[in-house]
């Protein structure tokens, strides 16, 4: 026998269940009066430097049907590409801008917004730069364990085309599924594909 | 947020453990119906942490209200509480390392004593307690502690099969350091028969982590007089130590 080494293991998962609204986003479902405000309810102020910008997520099954019972949360850098968090070495980040943002998906259309700016380039281990990206993490009844994922921005090709992660994906015609469509009006579009022909790539990370 | 240093030590940055997939429940359970369309079909990219994942965002002690972990009395009436056996929640979040997790954010949601959830969605005919809201919140400190009052919640059915049951249990949503800790999952009552008949417990393959997960009556915790208490730790993903990795530039 070898010494052990003593390793705790992570708490498995359970799946957020239908009623997920009620701990994380309890105004949203109309339990008002617990917290002022929904945490995550808005990352920007007046204040935020940088190109603002909104993203509609939605969040589709197998069927192709959106879940209208899911919770999504974003967690991105600033402008400057720096983290509002304190294990972020590389300087300080624009302190009027959270980075984190969390909603419910719409009980009837299935979409959620986010208001934000767009995210500086940060750098992965090597030193290369990452293409511009938010992550998104998602939650709901049926799924197990959080998703995590990236999206990407179209109007980025040049860099999208060197980041380290997308260049990592082996199946090229997949790299589309984390890169948003830009709508006529400025905004951006994210679907997700739990499923099918479209799913989107998600990450063990 | 984040302007806010923990409280901790040392500033730690190395990426995470990689998660054991085995440990945790896969994405397709056939036994809980609707993963069966929600489940990812393709395999995962596999990638250890980049900073997006290394960083995450942290909570002051500021977000909490006096009451934010008090369910029975955080939506009741002025001189009035919620219905249900009084009970204490506490215990530590770790990592893998067995290191308490300072200013870990901790939101916690369940049903009322009856098992009903305040939730327009919600079917089940139990009562409404007009003075349960059903959610809550804390921060663990330096050491990583926590604790919470609250009344123990109902079992309900739910329609999965004819007859499914869900055990008394309260749901937990965890931050830890680092985005890559983001954690949610379910903390169950010992000596519930329903545990182990419960479709959404068994899609944790193996036992020992299902155990993990029940919560241990602590007669030396209780209130005497007032409530009973259950320990229950949670322990998320450890972080690698930088001692041979490389720097990134202008670390
Ligand atoms: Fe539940």
């Amino acid at each position: 026998m070898a010494q052990p080494l003593d390793r705790l293991k992570e708490s498995p998962s359970q799946t957020a269940g239908p009623y997920v609204h009620i701990g994380l986003t309890p105004n949203f479902c109309g339990i008002e009066g617990v917290y002022a405000e929904d945490l995550g309810a808005s990352m920007v102020n007046d204040r935020t430097r940088g190109e603002r910008i909104t993203v509609h997520a939605r969040i589709f099954d197998g069927t192709g049907t959106p879940l209208r019972d899911a919770l999504v949360e974003i967690w991105q850098a600033d402008a400057e590409g720096l983290y509002n968090s304190p294990t972020e070495m590389r300087g300080t980040s624009d302190p009027n801008f959270t980075g984190w943002g969390r909603k419910a998906t719409d009980m009837e259309s299935g979409e959620c917004v986010f208001d934000t700016v767009k995210p500086g380039r940060v750098p992965f281990k090597d030193g290369r730069r990452m293409a511009p990206h938010i992550t998104f993490w998602i939650v709901a009844r049926g799924i197990n364990i959080g998703l995590h994922t990236r999206m990407y921005f179209p109007e980025e090709e040049k860099a999208n085309a060197e980041d380290p992660i997308l260049t990592r994906i082996e199946h090229k015609a997949r790299v589309s599924t984390l890169i948003a469509e830009r709508a006529d009006d400025g905004t951006y579009v994210f679907d997700i594909h739990l499923q099918g022909e479209k799913e989107t790539v998600f990450f063990d990370i | 947020m984040g302007a806010e240093r923990l409280p901790n030590h040392k500033l730690e940055t190395g990426a995470f453990f990689q998660r054991d997939r085995a440990w945790h429940a896969p994405a397709l359970t056939p036994g809980y119906k609707t993963s069966v369309l929600r489940s990812p079909q393709k395999a995962l990219l596999s990638l250890d942490n980049s900073l997006s994942e290394i960083n995450g965002p942290v909570f002051g002690h500021h977000v909490l209200g006096e009451l934010d972990n008090d369910l029975i009395h955080n939506f009741a009436r002025a001189g009035e509480s919620a219905v249900g056996p009084r009970i204490v929640v506490y215990g530590r979040v770790l990592d893998e390392r067995g290191k308490g997790v300072s200013g870990a954010l901790l939101e916690f949601w369940q049903a009322n004593a009856g098992g009903r959830y305040r939730h327009k969605k919600e079917g089940y005919l139990a009562a409404l307690d007009p003075n349960f809201g059903g959610c809550g919140r804390t921060i663990t400190d330096e050491e990583g502690n926590y604790a919470f009052r609250t009344i123990k919640p109902g079992p309900y059915p739910w329609p999965n099969g004819v007859n499914d049951w869900r055990p008394a249990h309260i749901h937990f949503s965890v931050f830890g350091h680092g985005f890559a800790q983001r954690l949610i999952t379910q903390m169950y009552f010992e000596g519930d028969p329903l545990i182990w008949r419960c479709p959404i417990v068994n899609t944790i393959p193996d036992k020992a982590a299902v155990e993990t997960l029940i919560a241990t009556l602590d007669m030396q915790a209780t209130i005497p007089m007032d409530a009973c208490a259950y320990k229950f730790d949670i322990v998320l993903r450890g972080r690698r130590s930088s001692l041979f990795e490389n720097r990134l530039e202008g670390n």
